[in-house]
Protein backbone atom coordinates (compact mmCIF):
# COMPACT_ATOMS: atom_id res chain seq x y z
CA UNK A 1 0.00 0.00 0.00
CA UNK A 2 1.22 3.81 -0.83
CA UNK A 3 -0.05 6.94 -0.46
CA UNK A 4 0.75 9.14 -3.02
CA UNK A 5 0.30 13.20 -3.14
CA UNK A 6 0.47 15.07 -6.54
CA UNK A 7 0.71 18.48 -6.63
CA UNK A 8 -0.80 19.67 -9.45
CA UNK A 9 -0.72 23.30 -10.58
CA UNK A 10 -3.06 25.43 -12.58
CA UNK A 11 -0.93 27.73 -15.49
CA UNK A 12 -2.02 29.26 -19.03
CA UNK A 13 -1.91 27.04 -21.93
CA UNK A 14 1.36 27.26 -23.33
CA UNK A 15 0.44 28.38 -26.60
CA UNK A 16 -1.16 31.54 -24.02
CA UNK A 17 0.29 34.94 -25.20
CA UNK A 18 1.35 36.52 -22.16
CA UNK A 19 0.36 40.71 -21.68
CA UNK A 20 2.15 42.72 -19.11
CA UNK A 21 -0.98 45.34 -18.20
CA UNK A 22 0.48 48.16 -15.63
CA UNK A 23 3.35 46.47 -14.18
CA UNK A 24 1.52 42.76 -13.88
CA UNK A 25 0.65 39.55 -16.03
CA UNK A 26 -3.01 40.10 -17.04
CA UNK A 27 -4.82 36.75 -16.37
CA UNK A 28 -8.02 38.00 -17.48
CA UNK A 29 -6.59 37.78 -21.14
CA UNK A 30 -5.63 34.48 -20.62
CA UNK A 31 -8.74 32.24 -22.31
CA UNK A 32 -7.31 28.61 -21.22
CA UNK A 33 -5.94 27.27 -18.53
CA UNK A 34 -3.85 23.71 -17.94
CA UNK A 35 -2.56 21.70 -15.59
CA UNK A 36 1.37 22.15 -15.68
CA UNK A 37 2.99 20.11 -18.57
CA UNK A 38 5.33 18.07 -15.89
CA UNK A 39 2.34 17.74 -12.93
CA UNK A 40 0.77 15.47 -15.82
CA UNK A 41 3.83 13.14 -15.52
CA UNK A 42 3.92 13.22 -11.91
CA UNK A 43 -0.01 12.46 -11.88
CA UNK A 44 0.12 9.02 -14.15
CA UNK A 45 3.35 7.47 -12.44
CA UNK A 46 1.24 8.39 -9.15
CA UNK A 47 -2.33 6.66 -10.61
CA UNK A 48 0.44 3.64 -12.08
CA UNK A 49 2.15 2.81 -8.80
CA UNK A 50 -1.12 3.06 -6.70
CA UNK A 51 -2.53 0.59 -8.84
CA UNK A 52 0.62 -1.64 -8.78
CA UNK A 53 0.82 -1.88 -5.02
CA UNK A 54 -2.78 -0.77 -3.70
CA UNK A 55 -2.65 2.73 -1.98
CA UNK A 56 -4.53 5.71 -3.33
CA UNK A 57 -3.64 9.57 -4.38
CA UNK A 58 -4.37 12.61 -3.39
CA UNK A 59 -4.34 15.45 -5.48
CA UNK A 60 -3.58 18.64 -4.16
CA UNK A 61 -3.50 22.09 -6.18
CA UNK A 62 -2.82 25.68 -4.50
CA UNK A 63 -4.78 28.51 -6.31
CA UNK A 64 -7.69 30.54 -7.02
CA UNK A 65 -11.41 28.66 -7.49
CA UNK A 66 -10.62 28.13 -11.07
CA UNK A 67 -7.69 25.63 -10.16
CA UNK A 68 -10.77 22.89 -9.37
CA UNK A 69 -10.45 22.28 -12.63
CA UNK A 70 -7.09 20.36 -12.13
CA UNK A 71 -8.72 18.61 -9.54
CA UNK A 72 -11.63 17.56 -11.54
CA UNK A 73 -9.63 16.61 -13.91
CA UNK A 74 -8.03 14.29 -11.70
CA UNK A 75 -11.55 13.18 -10.43
CA UNK A 76 -12.00 12.26 -13.60
CA UNK A 77 -9.69 9.88 -13.51
CA UNK A 78 -10.40 8.40 -10.68
CA UNK A 79 -9.03 10.07 -7.83
CA UNK A 80 -11.56 10.47 -4.72
CA UNK A 81 -9.66 13.02 -2.34
CA UNK A 82 -9.08 16.42 -4.42
CA UNK A 83 -7.90 19.60 -1.72
CA UNK A 84 -7.53 22.87 -3.06
CA UNK A 85 -5.31 25.14 -0.77
CA UNK A 86 -6.81 28.73 -1.10
CA UNK A 87 -4.47 32.22 0.09
CA UNK A 88 -5.18 35.73 -0.40
CA UNK A 89 -2.85 37.39 -2.29
CA UNK A 90 -2.12 33.68 -3.56
CA UNK A 91 -0.12 35.09 -6.58
CA UNK A 92 2.46 36.80 -4.64
CA UNK A 93 3.32 34.03 -2.41
CA UNK A 94 6.90 33.53 -1.77
CA UNK A 95 8.62 30.24 -2.43
CA UNK A 96 8.36 30.15 1.41
CA UNK A 97 5.08 30.43 1.71
CA UNK A 98 4.25 27.87 -1.21
CA UNK A 99 6.07 24.97 -0.23
CA UNK A 100 4.71 25.72 3.49
CA UNK A 101 1.11 25.47 2.61
CA UNK A 102 1.67 22.58 0.76
CA UNK A 103 3.69 20.80 3.17
CA UNK A 104 0.91 21.00 5.39
CA UNK A 105 -1.57 19.55 2.90
CA UNK A 106 0.24 16.59 1.97
CA UNK A 107 0.97 15.81 6.02
CA UNK A 108 -2.58 16.47 6.46
CA UNK A 109 -3.64 14.25 3.68
CA UNK A 110 -0.97 11.32 5.30
CA UNK A 111 1.07 10.70 2.45
CA UNK A 112 4.51 9.37 2.58
CA UNK A 113 5.24 10.38 -1.26
CA UNK A 114 4.76 13.19 -3.05
CA UNK A 115 4.64 13.39 -6.85
CA UNK A 116 5.52 16.75 -8.48
CA UNK A 117 6.72 18.43 -11.77
CA UNK A 118 9.79 19.26 -12.18
CA UNK A 119 9.02 22.81 -12.08
CA UNK A 120 5.84 25.02 -13.02
CA UNK A 121 5.25 26.33 -16.49
CA UNK A 122 4.67 29.95 -14.90
CA UNK A 123 6.80 30.28 -12.24
CA UNK A 124 9.73 28.01 -13.65
CA UNK A 125 11.63 27.73 -10.24
CA UNK A 126 11.93 23.77 -9.57
CA UNK A 127 11.84 25.05 -5.84
CA UNK A 128 9.19 23.40 -4.52
CA UNK A 129 9.90 19.73 -4.35
CA UNK A 130 12.96 19.67 -2.71
CA UNK A 131 11.62 23.01 -0.79
CA UNK A 132 8.58 20.59 0.63
CA UNK A 133 11.38 17.37 0.91
CA UNK A 134 13.25 19.91 3.48
CA UNK A 135 10.31 20.88 5.34
CA UNK A 136 9.03 16.92 5.47
CA UNK A 137 12.52 15.50 6.35
CA UNK A 138 12.32 13.53 3.10
CA UNK A 139 14.41 12.52 0.64
CA UNK A 140 13.72 14.49 -2.99
CA UNK A 141 14.93 12.55 -6.13
CA UNK A 142 14.81 15.60 -9.02
CA UNK A 143 14.16 15.57 -12.67
CA UNK A 144 12.83 12.29 -13.15
CA UNK A 145 12.40 10.87 -16.50
CA UNK A 146 11.13 7.58 -15.89
CA UNK A 147 9.65 5.09 -13.21
CA UNK A 148 9.06 1.63 -12.37
CA UNK A 149 7.28 1.24 -9.12
CA UNK A 150 6.70 3.95 -6.19
CA UNK A 151 10.43 4.06 -4.80
CA UNK A 152 11.97 2.78 -8.12
CA UNK A 153 13.38 5.94 -10.45
CA UNK A 154 15.04 7.12 -13.73
CA UNK A 155 17.30 10.32 -13.35
CA UNK A 156 19.65 12.13 -16.06
CA UNK A 157 23.41 11.84 -14.62
CA UNK A 158 26.40 13.86 -16.44
CA UNK A 159 27.19 10.97 -18.15
CA UNK A 160 24.07 9.24 -19.42
CA UNK A 161 21.60 8.46 -16.55
CA UNK A 162 20.81 6.20 -13.12
CA UNK A 163 18.50 4.07 -12.13
CA UNK A 164 18.05 5.07 -7.87
CA UNK A 165 15.82 4.00 -4.94
CA UNK A 166 14.33 5.93 -2.63
CA UNK A 167 12.73 5.35 0.84
CA UNK A 168 9.75 6.82 2.25
CA UNK A 169 9.15 9.48 2.91
CA UNK A 170 10.58 10.87 -0.36
CA UNK A 171 9.55 13.59 -3.01
CA UNK A 172 9.97 13.28 -6.16
CA UNK A 173 10.01 15.64 -9.32
CA UNK A 174 9.03 14.92 -12.38
CA UNK A 175 9.96 15.74 -16.31
CA UNK A 176 8.83 14.00 -19.34
CA UNK A 177 8.63 10.85 -19.31
CA UNK A 178 7.61 8.03 -21.86
CA UNK A 179 4.23 6.97 -20.56
CA UNK A 180 1.48 7.95 -22.30
CA UNK A 181 -1.28 10.53 -20.43
CA UNK A 182 -4.62 8.46 -20.01
CA UNK A 183 -7.67 10.46 -20.63
CA UNK A 184 -11.18 10.40 -19.61
CA UNK A 185 -14.09 7.79 -20.23
CA UNK A 186 -17.26 9.11 -20.08
CA UNK A 187 -17.71 7.74 -17.35
CA UNK A 188 -14.67 9.55 -15.23
CA UNK A 189 -16.45 12.53 -16.70
CA UNK A 190 -19.67 11.91 -14.84
CA UNK A 191 -18.11 11.15 -11.38
CA UNK A 192 -15.63 14.48 -12.01
CA UNK A 193 -19.16 16.53 -11.87
CA UNK A 194 -20.56 15.25 -8.41
CA UNK A 195 -16.47 14.86 -6.94
CA UNK A 196 -16.08 16.54 -4.00
CA UNK A 197 -13.51 19.21 -3.36
CA UNK A 198 -12.22 20.47 0.37
CA UNK A 199 -11.10 23.84 0.42
CA UNK A 200 -8.19 24.52 3.32
CA UNK A 201 -6.68 27.45 4.32
CA UNK A 202 -2.54 27.90 3.39
CA UNK A 203 -1.61 29.00 7.27
CA UNK A 204 1.43 30.48 6.58
CA UNK A 205 3.88 33.67 7.49
CA UNK A 206 3.93 37.07 6.33
CA UNK A 207 6.62 36.80 3.04
CA UNK A 208 10.10 38.04 2.78
CA UNK A 209 10.15 39.24 -0.56
CA UNK A 210 8.46 42.75 -2.24
CA UNK A 211 6.76 41.92 -5.33
CA UNK A 212 8.15 44.85 -7.57
CA UNK A 213 6.08 44.04 -10.72
CA UNK A 214 6.58 42.22 -14.37
CA UNK A 215 7.38 43.39 -17.70
CA UNK A 216 7.95 41.91 -21.20
CA UNK A 217 11.21 40.14 -21.85
CA UNK A 218 13.51 42.64 -24.14
CA UNK A 219 13.06 42.61 -27.66
CA UNK A 220 15.57 41.42 -29.50
CA UNK A 221 16.17 43.45 -32.63
CA UNK A 222 14.68 42.24 -35.85
CA UNK A 223 17.39 39.56 -37.62
CA UNK A 224 18.03 39.48 -40.94
CA UNK A 225 16.89 36.75 -43.46
CA UNK A 226 18.69 35.53 -46.74
CA UNK A 227 17.13 33.58 -49.44
CA UNK A 228 18.40 30.69 -51.01
CA UNK A 229 21.16 28.04 -49.87
CA UNK A 230 23.64 30.72 -51.79
CA UNK A 231 23.39 32.99 -48.78
CA UNK A 232 25.50 30.50 -46.36
CA UNK A 233 28.90 31.95 -46.84
CA UNK A 234 27.52 35.14 -45.89
CA UNK A 235 26.23 34.11 -42.71
CA UNK A 236 29.28 32.39 -41.75
CA UNK A 237 31.39 35.40 -42.27
CA UNK A 238 28.72 37.56 -40.32
CA UNK A 239 28.73 34.86 -37.12
CA UNK A 240 32.89 34.98 -37.21
CA UNK A 241 33.26 39.03 -37.94
CA UNK A 242 29.69 40.33 -36.79
CA UNK A 243 28.14 38.39 -33.71
CA UNK A 244 31.92 36.64 -33.24
CA UNK A 245 30.70 33.36 -32.31
CA UNK A 246 32.77 31.38 -34.80
CA UNK B 1 27.43 41.98 2.54
CA UNK B 2 28.30 38.01 2.94
CA UNK B 3 28.06 35.99 -0.26
CA UNK B 4 28.56 32.29 0.12
CA UNK B 5 29.26 30.49 -3.48
CA UNK B 6 27.96 26.78 -4.23
CA UNK B 7 30.45 25.97 -6.36
CA UNK B 8 28.84 24.31 -9.81
CA UNK B 9 30.95 21.13 -10.57
CA UNK B 10 31.64 18.74 -13.58
CA UNK B 11 32.68 15.15 -12.48
CA UNK B 12 36.18 16.68 -10.07
CA UNK B 13 36.55 19.81 -12.18
CA UNK B 14 35.32 23.15 -11.76
CA UNK B 15 32.20 24.04 -14.21
CA UNK B 16 33.21 27.47 -15.80
CA UNK B 17 29.63 29.08 -14.56
CA UNK B 18 31.12 29.02 -11.30
CA UNK B 19 33.39 31.84 -12.44
CA UNK B 20 30.24 33.59 -13.81
CA UNK B 21 28.40 32.89 -10.35
CA UNK B 22 31.64 34.71 -8.54
CA UNK B 23 31.66 37.91 -11.34
CA UNK B 24 27.69 38.43 -10.01
CA UNK B 25 28.74 38.19 -6.52
CA UNK B 26 31.64 40.51 -7.00
CA UNK B 27 29.50 42.94 -8.82
CA UNK B 28 27.92 43.53 -5.79
CA UNK B 29 31.20 44.35 -3.85
CA UNK B 30 31.24 41.18 -2.07
CA UNK B 31 34.47 38.97 -1.58
CA UNK B 32 32.48 35.47 -1.72
CA UNK B 33 33.52 32.40 -0.12
CA UNK B 34 33.15 29.57 -2.88
CA UNK B 35 32.00 26.21 -0.92
CA UNK B 36 32.95 23.13 -2.92
CA UNK B 37 30.99 19.50 -2.59
CA UNK B 38 33.09 16.46 -2.04
CA UNK B 39 36.56 19.21 -3.09
CA UNK B 40 35.65 19.18 -6.51
CA UNK B 41 37.66 21.97 -8.60
CA UNK B 42 39.07 23.51 -5.06
CA UNK B 43 41.81 24.43 -6.72
CA UNK B 44 40.97 26.52 -9.75
CA UNK B 45 38.26 27.99 -7.75
CA UNK B 46 40.88 29.27 -5.29
CA UNK B 47 42.19 31.09 -8.66
CA UNK B 48 39.02 33.25 -9.86
CA UNK B 49 39.78 36.83 -9.11
CA UNK B 50 37.82 38.30 -6.09
CA UNK B 51 37.17 35.22 -4.10
CA UNK B 52 37.34 35.59 -0.39
CA UNK B 53 37.87 32.08 0.25
CA UNK B 54 37.73 28.65 -0.43
CA UNK B 55 36.47 25.87 1.54
CA UNK B 56 36.16 22.39 0.44
CA UNK B 57 33.75 20.67 1.87
CA UNK B 58 33.91 16.77 2.26
CA UNK B 59 32.33 13.97 3.74
CA UNK B 60 30.72 10.74 2.40
CA UNK B 61 27.90 11.59 1.38
CA UNK B 62 29.57 13.02 -1.93
CA UNK B 63 30.19 10.25 -3.47
CA UNK B 64 26.76 10.14 -5.33
CA UNK B 65 24.15 12.93 -5.73
CA UNK B 66 21.33 13.65 -2.79
CA UNK B 67 20.44 17.05 -2.54
CA UNK B 68 19.16 16.62 0.94
CA UNK B 69 22.74 15.13 1.98
CA UNK B 70 24.33 17.68 -0.05
CA UNK B 71 22.35 20.83 1.48
CA UNK B 72 22.21 19.41 4.85
CA UNK B 73 26.43 19.15 4.87
CA UNK B 74 26.86 22.27 2.21
CA UNK B 75 24.35 24.57 4.73
CA UNK B 76 26.45 23.73 7.58
CA UNK B 77 29.71 25.22 6.05
CA UNK B 78 28.17 28.31 5.06
CA UNK B 79 28.15 31.50 6.63
CA UNK B 80 25.10 33.67 7.41
CA UNK B 81 24.12 35.62 4.31
CA UNK B 82 23.16 35.46 0.53
CA UNK B 83 23.54 32.07 -0.86
CA UNK B 84 24.24 32.18 -4.49
CA UNK B 85 24.54 29.00 -6.86
CA UNK B 86 23.84 28.25 -10.36
CA UNK B 87 20.74 27.43 -11.80
CA UNK B 88 21.62 23.79 -12.79
CA UNK B 89 18.88 20.33 -12.14
CA UNK B 90 21.86 20.50 -9.17
CA UNK B 91 22.24 23.93 -8.26
CA UNK B 92 18.35 24.56 -8.02
CA UNK B 93 17.82 21.53 -5.84
CA UNK B 94 20.74 21.85 -3.57
CA UNK B 95 20.03 25.85 -3.24
CA UNK B 96 16.11 25.50 -2.92
CA UNK B 97 16.88 23.27 -0.02
CA UNK B 98 19.12 25.07 2.10
CA UNK B 99 16.49 27.93 1.96
CA UNK B 100 14.27 26.15 3.37
CA UNK B 101 16.78 24.66 5.98
CA UNK B 102 17.05 28.19 6.59
CA UNK B 103 13.85 29.13 6.46
CA UNK B 104 14.77 31.91 3.96
CA UNK B 105 13.23 32.55 0.31
CA UNK B 106 14.91 31.20 -2.79
CA UNK B 107 14.78 32.74 -6.08
CA UNK B 108 15.63 30.78 -9.06
CA UNK B 109 17.16 31.36 -12.73
CA UNK B 110 18.01 35.26 -12.22
CA UNK B 111 18.88 37.32 -15.05
CA UNK B 112 19.94 40.33 -13.58
CA UNK B 113 20.87 41.50 -9.75
CA UNK B 114 21.55 44.37 -7.88
CA UNK B 115 22.18 46.00 -4.34
CA UNK B 116 19.21 45.45 -2.13
CA UNK B 117 19.09 42.44 -3.52
CA UNK B 118 16.53 43.56 -6.69
CA UNK B 119 16.28 40.29 -8.78
CA UNK B 120 14.83 39.69 -11.90
CA UNK B 121 14.22 36.04 -13.35
CA UNK B 122 12.12 34.99 -16.41
CA UNK B 123 8.36 33.67 -15.90
CA UNK B 124 6.01 31.64 -18.23
CA UNK B 125 9.14 30.06 -19.77
CA UNK B 126 10.62 33.74 -20.72
CA UNK B 127 7.53 35.37 -22.02
CA UNK B 128 7.38 37.65 -19.15
CA UNK B 129 10.45 39.17 -16.48
CA UNK B 130 9.56 39.33 -12.75
CA UNK B 131 11.48 41.78 -10.55
CA UNK B 132 11.48 40.97 -6.68
CA UNK B 133 13.17 42.50 -3.90
CA UNK B 134 14.65 40.43 -0.96
CA UNK B 135 15.32 42.73 2.21
CA UNK B 136 17.11 40.15 4.39
CA UNK B 137 19.34 36.95 3.99
CA UNK B 138 17.91 34.90 0.74
CA UNK B 139 19.27 32.18 -1.74
CA UNK B 140 19.42 32.58 -5.64
CA UNK B 141 20.51 30.59 -8.29
CA UNK B 142 21.96 32.77 -11.45
CA UNK B 143 21.28 31.39 -15.12
CA UNK B 144 24.45 30.59 -17.19
CA UNK B 145 26.24 32.44 -19.79
CA UNK B 146 24.01 35.41 -18.40
CA UNK B 147 26.61 37.04 -16.32
CA UNK B 148 30.39 38.52 -17.13
CA UNK B 149 32.73 35.98 -15.52
CA UNK B 150 35.50 36.99 -13.29
CA UNK B 151 38.90 36.58 -14.94
CA UNK B 152 41.65 34.71 -12.99
CA UNK B 153 44.73 35.32 -11.31
CA UNK B 154 43.33 35.07 -7.67
CA UNK B 155 44.68 32.70 -4.90
CA UNK B 156 42.30 32.89 -2.26
CA UNK B 157 43.31 30.73 0.44
CA UNK B 158 41.52 27.59 0.67
CA UNK B 159 40.83 25.32 4.17
CA UNK B 160 38.98 21.90 4.20
CA UNK B 161 36.16 21.03 6.59
CA UNK B 162 34.44 17.76 7.04
CA UNK B 163 30.78 17.40 6.90
CA UNK B 164 27.93 14.79 6.98
CA UNK B 165 24.61 14.74 5.47
CA UNK B 166 22.25 11.25 5.69
CA UNK B 167 22.22 9.80 1.89
CA UNK B 168 19.15 8.40 1.40
CA UNK B 169 19.13 8.06 -2.48
CA UNK B 170 20.75 4.58 -3.55
CA UNK B 171 22.54 4.15 -6.98
CA UNK B 172 21.30 0.73 -8.39
CA UNK B 173 22.35 1.13 -11.92
CA UNK B 174 24.22 3.53 -14.28
CA UNK B 175 23.48 3.74 -17.90
CA UNK B 176 25.85 5.50 -19.84
CA UNK B 177 24.21 7.46 -22.74
CA UNK B 178 24.11 5.77 -26.57
CA UNK B 179 26.88 7.84 -27.12
CA UNK B 180 29.88 10.29 -25.74
CA UNK B 181 27.96 13.57 -27.21
CA UNK B 182 27.83 16.95 -25.69
CA UNK B 183 24.90 17.52 -23.63
CA UNK B 184 22.79 20.69 -25.22
CA UNK B 185 22.67 22.08 -21.01
CA UNK B 186 26.77 22.23 -21.54
CA UNK B 187 27.58 23.35 -24.84
CA UNK B 188 28.24 27.07 -25.99
CA UNK B 189 26.97 26.07 -29.29
CA UNK B 190 23.83 23.65 -30.50
CA UNK B 191 22.54 22.66 -33.50
CA UNK B 192 19.24 21.33 -33.27
CA UNK B 193 16.68 19.20 -35.92
CA UNK B 194 13.56 19.15 -36.22
CA UNK B 195 10.23 17.08 -38.13
CA UNK B 196 11.97 19.01 -41.16
CA UNK B 197 15.02 16.79 -41.38
CA UNK B 198 12.72 13.84 -42.79
CA UNK B 199 14.07 11.21 -40.71
CA UNK B 200 16.43 10.62 -37.64
CA UNK B 201 19.48 9.38 -40.16
CA UNK B 202 19.57 12.82 -41.63
CA UNK B 203 20.72 13.94 -38.22
CA UNK B 204 23.97 12.15 -38.98
CA UNK B 205 24.62 15.48 -41.28
CA UNK B 206 23.90 17.87 -37.97
CA UNK B 207 26.22 15.28 -35.64
CA UNK B 208 29.46 15.75 -38.62
CA UNK B 209 28.83 19.45 -37.96
CA UNK B 210 28.80 19.30 -34.47
CA UNK B 211 32.14 17.91 -34.18
CA UNK B 212 33.81 20.14 -36.34
CA UNK B 213 32.05 23.12 -34.18
CA UNK B 214 32.47 21.37 -30.72
CA UNK B 215 29.05 21.82 -30.52
CA UNK B 216 25.77 19.94 -29.60
CA UNK B 217 23.20 18.27 -31.26
CA UNK B 218 19.08 19.32 -29.82
CA UNK B 219 16.10 18.48 -31.39
CA UNK B 220 12.45 19.31 -31.31
CA UNK B 221 9.74 17.70 -29.77
CA UNK B 222 8.35 16.52 -32.69
CA UNK B 223 11.43 14.73 -33.78
CA UNK B 224 11.95 13.36 -30.76
CA UNK B 225 8.25 12.16 -30.06
CA UNK B 226 8.29 11.35 -34.10
CA UNK B 227 11.51 9.28 -34.15
CA UNK B 228 13.02 6.89 -31.31
CA UNK B 229 16.31 7.58 -32.40
CA UNK B 230 16.64 10.69 -31.08
CA UNK B 231 16.19 10.24 -27.09
CA UNK B 232 14.48 13.12 -25.33
CA UNK B 233 17.41 14.40 -23.15
CA UNK B 234 17.97 16.32 -26.92
CA UNK B 235 14.66 17.97 -26.51
CA UNK B 236 14.95 21.86 -26.34
CA UNK B 237 11.83 23.57 -25.10
CA UNK B 238 8.71 24.24 -22.85
CA UNK B 239 8.94 20.06 -22.06
CA UNK B 240 12.59 20.10 -23.10
CA UNK B 241 15.93 21.60 -21.74
CA UNK B 242 15.90 25.31 -21.47
CA UNK B 243 19.38 26.49 -23.24
CA UNK B 244 21.31 29.99 -23.08
CA UNK B 245 24.31 29.26 -25.43
CA UNK B 246 26.20 31.76 -28.05
CA UNK B 247 24.99 30.17 -30.76
CA UNK B 248 22.25 28.24 -31.47
CA UNK B 249 21.27 26.87 -35.17
CA UNK B 250 17.97 25.31 -35.56
CA UNK B 251 17.34 23.29 -39.32
CA UNK B 252 13.78 22.58 -40.37
CA UNK B 253 12.49 23.91 -37.06
CA UNK B 254 9.12 25.58 -37.67
CA UNK B 255 9.91 27.62 -34.18
CA UNK B 256 6.48 26.75 -32.26
CA UNK B 257 6.29 28.86 -28.97
CA UNK B 258 7.18 26.23 -26.81
CA UNK B 259 10.14 25.73 -28.88
CA UNK B 260 11.36 29.11 -28.41
CA UNK B 261 10.88 29.18 -25.45
CA UNK B 262 13.76 26.91 -24.56
CA UNK B 263 16.44 28.46 -26.96
CA UNK B 264 15.12 32.32 -27.95
CA UNK B 265 17.47 33.69 -24.74
CA UNK B 266 20.48 32.16 -27.29
CA UNK B 267 22.70 35.11 -28.04
CA UNK B 268 22.55 34.66 -31.53
CA UNK B 269 20.16 32.53 -33.41
CA UNK B 270 20.51 31.04 -36.78
CA UNK B 271 17.33 29.52 -39.25
CA UNK B 272 17.55 27.53 -41.89
CA UNK B 273 14.21 26.66 -42.92
CA UNK B 274 12.70 26.21 -46.77
CA UNK B 275 9.41 28.23 -45.12
CA UNK B 276 10.00 31.95 -45.62
CA UNK B 277 6.81 32.01 -43.55
CA UNK B 278 8.11 30.02 -40.69
CA UNK B 279 8.23 31.65 -36.91
CA UNK B 280 11.27 30.48 -36.12
CA UNK B 281 12.60 34.00 -38.37
CA UNK B 282 11.00 35.84 -36.54
CA UNK B 283 13.38 34.88 -33.51
CA UNK B 284 16.71 34.77 -35.88
CA UNK B 285 19.49 36.69 -36.03
CA UNK B 286 20.32 35.32 -39.33
CA UNK B 287 17.17 33.11 -40.97
CA UNK B 288 18.44 31.05 -44.21
CA UNK B 289 15.56 30.46 -46.28
CA UNK B 290 16.63 27.17 -48.20
CA UNK B 291 16.07 23.45 -47.54
CA UNK B 292 18.75 21.79 -45.21
CA UNK B 293 20.04 19.54 -47.86
CA UNK B 294 21.32 22.14 -49.69
CA UNK B 295 22.21 24.49 -47.13
CA UNK B 296 23.89 22.41 -44.77
CA UNK B 297 26.88 21.02 -47.38
CA UNK B 298 27.80 24.74 -47.64
CA UNK B 299 27.95 25.20 -44.24
CA UNK B 300 30.46 22.29 -43.53
CA UNK B 301 32.69 23.51 -45.88
CA UNK B 302 32.39 27.41 -45.06
CA UNK B 303 32.91 26.46 -41.40
CA UNK B 304 36.14 24.12 -42.08
CA UNK B 305 37.73 27.07 -44.16
CA UNK B 306 37.58 30.01 -41.16
CA UNK B 307 38.45 26.42 -38.11
C1 LIG C 1 2.54 21.29 -23.63
C2 LIG C 1 3.43 21.31 -24.83
C3 LIG C 1 4.80 21.27 -24.64
C4 LIG C 1 5.67 21.28 -25.75
N1 LIG C 1 7.02 21.26 -25.53
C5 LIG C 1 7.85 21.35 -26.58
C6 LIG C 1 9.28 21.37 -26.40
O1 LIG C 1 9.79 21.26 -25.29
N2 LIG C 1 10.06 21.49 -27.49
C7 LIG C 1 9.56 21.58 -28.76
O2 LIG C 1 10.34 21.70 -29.70
N3 LIG C 1 8.23 21.53 -28.97
C8 LIG C 1 7.37 21.40 -27.91
N4 LIG C 1 6.03 21.31 -28.15
C9 LIG C 1 5.58 21.09 -29.54
C10 LIG C 1 5.47 22.32 -30.39
O3 LIG C 1 4.19 22.89 -30.24
C11 LIG C 1 5.67 21.94 -31.89
O4 LIG C 1 4.74 20.96 -32.24
C12 LIG C 1 7.06 21.42 -32.22
O5 LIG C 1 8.05 22.28 -31.68
C13 LIG C 1 7.23 21.33 -33.72
O6 LIG C 1 8.48 20.75 -34.05
P1 LIG C 1 9.16 21.02 -35.44
O7 LIG C 1 9.38 22.49 -35.59
O8 LIG C 1 10.34 20.13 -35.55
O9 LIG C 1 8.10 20.45 -36.49
P2 LIG C 1 7.14 21.19 -37.50
O10 LIG C 1 6.31 22.20 -36.82
O11 LIG C 1 6.50 20.12 -38.26
O12 LIG C 1 8.13 22.01 -38.43
C14 LIG C 1 8.99 21.45 -39.36
C15 LIG C 1 9.66 22.60 -40.09
O13 LIG C 1 10.63 22.08 -40.98
C16 LIG C 1 10.58 22.82 -42.20
N5 LIG C 1 11.11 21.95 -43.25
C17 LIG C 1 10.55 20.86 -43.80
N6 LIG C 1 11.37 20.29 -44.70
C18 LIG C 1 12.51 21.03 -44.71
C19 LIG C 1 13.72 20.94 -45.43
N7 LIG C 1 13.95 19.96 -46.29
N8 LIG C 1 14.66 21.88 -45.18
C20 LIG C 1 14.45 22.88 -44.30
N9 LIG C 1 13.31 23.01 -43.60
C21 LIG C 1 12.35 22.09 -43.79
C22 LIG C 1 9.15 23.19 -42.39
O14 LIG C 1 9.04 24.37 -43.18
C23 LIG C 1 8.69 23.43 -40.94
O15 LIG C 1 8.84 24.80 -40.58
C24 LIG C 1 5.15 21.31 -27.06
C25 LIG C 1 3.77 21.34 -27.25
C26 LIG C 1 2.91 21.35 -26.16
C27 LIG C 1 1.43 21.40 -26.40
N1 LIG D 1 0.33 26.50 -6.49
C1 LIG D 1 0.67 25.22 -6.68
N2 LIG D 1 -0.28 24.26 -6.65
C2 LIG D 1 0.04 22.96 -6.85
N3 LIG D 1 1.28 22.53 -7.09
C3 LIG D 1 2.27 23.44 -7.13
C4 LIG D 1 2.03 24.82 -6.93
N4 LIG D 1 3.21 25.48 -7.04
C5 LIG D 1 4.15 24.53 -7.32
N5 LIG D 1 3.58 23.31 -7.37
C6 LIG D 1 4.25 22.02 -7.70
O1 LIG D 1 5.65 22.20 -7.65
C7 LIG D 1 6.23 22.02 -8.95
C8 LIG D 1 7.39 22.96 -9.14
O2 LIG D 1 6.94 24.29 -9.09
P1 LIG D 1 7.93 25.54 -9.08
O3 LIG D 1 8.79 25.41 -7.89
O4 LIG D 1 7.03 26.74 -9.04
O5 LIG D 1 8.71 25.47 -10.37
C9 LIG D 1 5.07 22.20 -9.91
O6 LIG D 1 5.33 21.53 -11.13
C10 LIG D 1 3.91 21.59 -9.11
O7 LIG D 1 3.93 20.18 -9.17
Amino acid sequence: MVEIAVLLKQVPDTNAKIVVVNGRVDESAIASWVTSPYDEYAFEAALQHTEAAGGSVTAITLGPERADKVLKDAAALGVTKLVRIWQDEWQDLDSTQVQSALANAVKAAGAELVYCGKQSADRNQGSTGPGIAEILGAACVTEVSDSYSAGSYLRPTASGSEKVTVSSPAVVTFTKTQHELRRPNVRGIMMAKRAQIEVVGGDVNASQVNFNGHSSPAQKPAGKTYQGSDSVPEVVGLLRDEAKVL
Amino acid sequence: MDITIIAETQGDNLHPVTSQLVGAATSLGASPTVLCAGGAGADAAAGIAGVGKVLSVVGDCFSTFDGGAWATALDAAAGAGVIIGAASAQGRDVVARIAARRGIPVVQDVVAISQGLTMTHPIYSGKAMQEVTVGGDCAVTLRSNTFPPAGDGGSAESATVQQSGDVKIAVQEAIAKASARLDVSDADIIISGGRGMGNPDNFEHLYALSEKLGAAVGASRAAVDTWDEIPHSMQVGQTGKTVNPSLYIAVGISGAIQHLAGMRTSKYIVAINKDPEAPIFKVADYGIVSTWEEALPILGDEIAKIL
